[in-house]
């Protein structure tokens, strides 16, 4: 798809930075969250779940919970459906363990009463007997020849023979010779990384309302990033029929990929059918921590192989990563996405998916790419200190570019990533003085996004105002900026119009707000459904002027005839064909519905500079900027804001935030106390550069941005504190007591 | 539960001597409610204290000061004349939580959590506090370093209140400081912290005082660590004796928050920073 016209023709609305459609609901306290509904007769829910890491479950014994007063319900996995199978069995087995719990928190039974308090005090009337089994939740330990079993026969067909079980997905890439490679270059560094497991962090927990009658039919409530998919998996879960289970999304407190998952409604609708109430069931802080997805945890081993004018002439990568008891961890994207900056000749990539006594992995933002750039951006800066060659000018030289046969396969289209690189170096951050102690670190960064399933209805009301249903849950700005390109189409006014994001019986399937996917694909649709109803109007202007339909032109938030020959006609504003809309054919509804394949892949170059105290370890951030490509940024401050929160997220990963497992395998930090997101005082203003470099997969031009802005700023951050304390880092995070520690173990030598 | 609002600390001490089951005392709420709300600790007795009259003041006394068991911290940290004086108190109060805790916490509260790694203790300790503990025998004074007992206890017994912290005259050419280690810079938990208090003659640290906090099962005074800097000008050899001497003090324990190996190295580390400070407050040039 080529850009069109109204991209040289300049914008009226799109990139300016109108208010967001639901600051007044969120500064007022007026937006529904998760936990915000209620209904009459409701019930209240808690799930018991498995304190140990792994263990057999021998008998639930739920009498005394039963007899409890107010409880109305109890349920374990008896009450939810059989005989399923795949990605459906998975999700299941992790809702409501089966007859073995997999990891500290996997939920064994629930209960609903008709108090919170009561229910908590029935939770933990629930006798569980369990068998305990050997655990291991290192991704290491768990390939080792040794470690316990989680599943035998979860392994499909990719994995090679002779690998322990746990190893349930493999992954090969890559081309040329690099071998060879390496012979051509005059340094080859090889060096290993590992980084922990991080968790997304949103600050509302999961929570829902959720009733289903003894009819089959319901309703669910909740906050997620895709009902559409909470509905389908429901359905699916509880046995009953997808169209019977209306799904309407809340606002939503923050998702990061975390929140693609379904873990409680299902809970809350076996419980509803049971008690036949409505049933609200709320996450507490620990059961976030403990049973909901981090991203995976890794093990990686970096080679590339530089010339002394800063070539890159091979480059190989393995990358293992543990993704709790369950197939899934995003090895294939570590994989693709590690060298994906640079146009190589010789590039290998493995990848292994391996379970562990963990929770099961979720999406967390660009899953995977970040802890490849850590490992192979690391790697980089190491052989530009080693050859005395600028970190910049050896990224220039390699970078991939329109036409580059990417590290993965395919060849790139239009994309931006010399671009950022150049916008870098012209920043005066880059040549700004660092004081003593201080270290810079640079980093790109790389993610596909995505485009997916989407339905989009635009509705005009007979006051020339206009309602846009979308599919995908507003995680980032999203009904700001579909309002701003339906505005840009129609010639209206931004405040004319409201976007709702609308339940599941009101749209075709959506798929989830994932993927960077929601300004590129809902954008995309909206703009065409935009389009549908200018034609609906332009039709009814022509039959009003007795022209064709053809001969009438949409300009300026008005038809008018196409030119002299079409007549004279006086121009017909929206508000004056809507108002007469139903004497003239009936509504004017204008709608899309496709699956949009041409999301542009994006990059970012970040810069930070960090301060190391080398007798206590502790990093503090000093200046951070971020450079990425948007392709074409709708509304530039809540591009600036994706920006920023990844470079948030990222710091928090690289220096504070790991999931720590004791020697009994139950998570150590199950609360925000000990698992160190950073406040706001960590954080250093995070400057942004916008680049628009254009899609050429949508019409204006849009790249997906939320999820690039976090794939380089754990390598950056980890070469500017390695250049900091003079000494490599290559584990995650950095915390205190491990940068003291590799400064003392250089020291002693 | 059963809530009561006594009118002084003799009926305070009187319900809770009588009470069965987990009592708790109540000021600021900010370790009770929490340990509540998380199902961590449900108390069968809840004792209110905030209505016993003079519990949140801050007021003279023999040319020290007197903190009411309820006085927040950010009653504190707006008292001028007291952070004049003791700087290093009120700065190891408002180290604790946001500017929410800092309305409801309180120095007593900090103390009878039991925490070692309580940041107020370690300054309270060592500027050489005591808090007057309230039981059927009456009241008594007992110095801080005796109320920790190990981690989340005391010494104090059944039927036992503190009522009120004294700070005692803080003198001439005298000045302390706390410093904590934490990962981030705010909202956190001491990995280790540190106080230091002394008195100058001339350039000569004449008094010191120093309290180690999260390094042993409780906030430790350092006789060891005073020792080391009494006599000097605190000079680089009488630092370094220091560092030496704090960290030989501790015994920590490995766990999420730090190794054994950084916290005995930061315990250093915290208490030269901590007597400089207190030494340039003191009137010593540095």
């Amino acid at each position: 798809m080529a850009p069109d016209g109204n991209m040289t023709n300049g914008f009226k609305v799109v990139g300016t930075r109108p208010k967001r459609p639901d600051g007044v609901d969120k500064v007022t306290g007026r937006a529904k969250f998760g936990a915000d509904a209620n209904a009459p007769g409701m019930l209240h829910a808690s799930i018991v779940r498995s304190p140990h890491a792994h263990a057999k479950i021998l008998k639930i014994d739920t009498s005394k919970a039963e007899s409890l007063k107010g409880v109305k319900a109890v349920v374990t996995r008896a009450d939810f459906a059989e005989g399923l199978t795949g990605e459906n069995w998975n999700i299941l087995e992790n809702v409501m363990a089966g007859d073995t719990a997999l990891y500290d928190g996997h939920a064994v039974a629930a209960v609903a009463a008709t108090t919170a308090l009561a229910a908590r005090d029935a939770a933990k009337l629930i006798e569980v007997r369990y068998e305990l089994l050997p655990h291991v939740t290192d991704v290491d330990k768990a390939m080792a020849a040794d470690a316990p079993v989680i599943r035998s026969g979860a392994a499909d067909k990719s994995v090679p023979e002779g690998m322990h079980p746990n190893v349930v997905r493999y992954h090969e890439s890559g081309h040329g010779d690099v071998d060879k490679g390496f012979a051509e270059a005059d340094l080859v560094i090889e060096e290993s990384f590992k980084t922990e497991a991080t968790h997304q962090g949103y600050i509302e927990p999961h929570a829902c309302l959720a009733q289903l009658g003894p009819d089959g039919k319901g309703e669910v409530w909740c906050c997620t990033q895709g009902h559409f998919n909470v509905q389908k998996v429901c359905a699916a879960l509880v046995g009953t029929e997808t169209s019977q289970l209306r799904v309407t999304p809340s606002e939503i407190g923050g998702g990061f990929g975390g929140k693609t998952v379904v873990f409680i409604e299902p809970v809350a609708l076996a419980l509803s059918r049971k008690a036949n109430r409505p049933v609200k069931l709320v996450m507490s802080r620990s059961e976030v921590f403990r049973a909901t997805g981090p991203t995976a945890s890794t093990s990686m081993d970096i080679k590339i192989g530089m010339t002394r004018e800063g070539k890159i002439t091979a480059a190989q990568g393995v990358f293992r990563l543990q993704g709790g008891a369950f197939p899934g961890a995003p090895m294939e994207f570590t994989a693709m996405c590690a060298f994906a900056p640079y146009a190589l000749e010789n590039v290998h990539q493995i990848g292994y998916d391996v379970m562990s006594n963990r929770p099961k992995q979720a999406a967390y933002r660009a899953p995977g790419s970040p802890m490849a750039a850590f490992a192979v951006e690391s790697v980089i800066d190491e052989l530009c200190n080693k050859l005395d060659l600028d970190p910049i000018e050896v990224r220039l030289k390699n970078a991939s570019k329109e036409g580059t046969k990417a590290s993965y396969g395919p060849k790139f289209e239009r994309i931006g990533l010399v671009e950022t690189l150049e916008a870098a170096r012209a920043h005066p951050h880059l040549t700004a003085p660092l004081a003593e102690g201080q270290g810079r670190g640079i980093s790109c960064g790389f993610w596909f996004n995505h485009g997916g399933e989407t339905a989009v209805s635009l509705a005009l009301s007979e006051d020339g105002t206009v309602a846009i249903s979308v599919g995908t849950p507003d995680i980032g700005g999203s009904r700001a900026s579909m309002g701003q390109m339906a505005a840009e189409e129609l010639g209206i006014p931004y405040e004319n119009i409201r976007t709702t994001v609308a339940d599941t019986a009101t749209l075709g399937y959506n798929e989830i707000s994932h993927g960077s996917r929601v300004t590129y694909a809902s954008g995309l649709a909206t703009i065409k459904a935009a389009r549908d109803a200018v034609k609906k109007l332009c039709a009814r202007a022509a039959a009003k002027w007795g022209i064709d339909e053809e001969a009438v032109v949409w300009e300026d938030g008005c038809a008018k005839p196409s030119g002299p020959n079409a007549g004279e006609f006086e121009p017909l504003p929206l508000a004056k064909i809507a108002r007469s809309m139903g004497r003239t054919g009936g509504p004017i509804v204008g709608h899309y519905e496709a699956t949009p394949e041409g999301a542009g892949v994006s990059f970012a170059t970040h810069i930070v500079d960090a301060e190391v105290d080398k007798e206590t370890g502790q990093t503090k951030v000093v200046r951070y900027t971020v450079v990425q490509d948007a392709g074409k940024a709708i509304h530039p401050t809540y591009v600036e804001g994706q920006f920023q929160g990844g470079a948030a997220q990222g710091i928090g990963w690289a220096l504070n935030e790991e999931y720590i497992y004791g020697e009994d395998g139950r998570l150590q930090n199950s609360g925000f106390l000990d698992y160190r997101i950073p406040v706001a005082s960590d954080l250093p203003m995070i400057d942004t550069v916008i680049v628009e470099v254009p899609n050429p997969g949508h019409p204006y031009g849009v790249r997906g941005v939320g999820e690039t802005s976090i794939c380089p700023p754990l390598a950056a951050i980890a070469n500017a504190v390695s250049n900091a304390a003079g000494v490599r880092l290559t584990e995650l995070p950095m915390s205190p007591p491990r940068i003291l520690k590799a400064l003392n173990d250089q020291a002693h030598g | 539960m059963e809530y009561h609002t006594p009118g002084s600390f003799e009926d305070a001490a009187t319900i809770a001597a009588k009470a069965e089951g987990v009592t708790r005392f109540l000021a600021g709420g900010t370790d009770v409610l929490v340990q509540l709300r998380a199902d961590m600790v449900t108390p069968d007795v809840l004792i209110d204290i905030k209505q016993i009259a003079g519990v949140k003041d801050i007021a003279r006394e023999e040319g020290g000061w007197r903190i009411g068991a309820a006085v927040a911290g950010a009653e504190m940290t707006e008292h001028t004349e007291l952070g004049k004086e003791w700087p290093g108190v009120v700065e190891a109060m408002d180290l604790i939580g946001s500017t929410q805790i800092q309305g409801r916490a309180t120095l007593v509260g900090n103390l009878c959590n039991g925490s070692p790694a309580a940041d107020s203790v370690p300054a309270l300790m060592a500027a050489g506090a005591s808090v007057s503990v309230v039981g059927a025998s009456g009241t008594r004074k007992v110095p801080v370093e005796e109320i920790p007992a190990g981690p989340g206890k005391t010494n104090l017994a059944k039927g036992e209140v503190i009522s009120a912290v004294h700070l005692p005259v803080r003198g001439d050419n005298a000045g302390d400081a706390y410093l904590r280690f934490i990962p981030r810079t705010e909202m956190d938990i001491a990995v280790v912290g540190c106080g230091v208090s002394l008195r100058l003659d001339g350039p000569t640290v004449a008094e010191a005082r120093v309290s180690l906090g999260a390094v042993a099962p409780r906030v430790l005074l350092v006789e060891e660590a005073a020792k080391a800097i009494i006599g000097t000008t605190l000079d680089e050899a009488a630092l370094d004796a220091l560092a030496a001497a704090a960290s030989a003090a501790c015994n920590p324990i490995d766990d999420k928050r730090g190794t054994i190996e950084f916290r005995t190295h930061v315990a250093g580390v915290l208490a030269k920073r901590a007597a400089k400070i207190a030494y340039e407050r003191a009137g010593g040039a540095k």
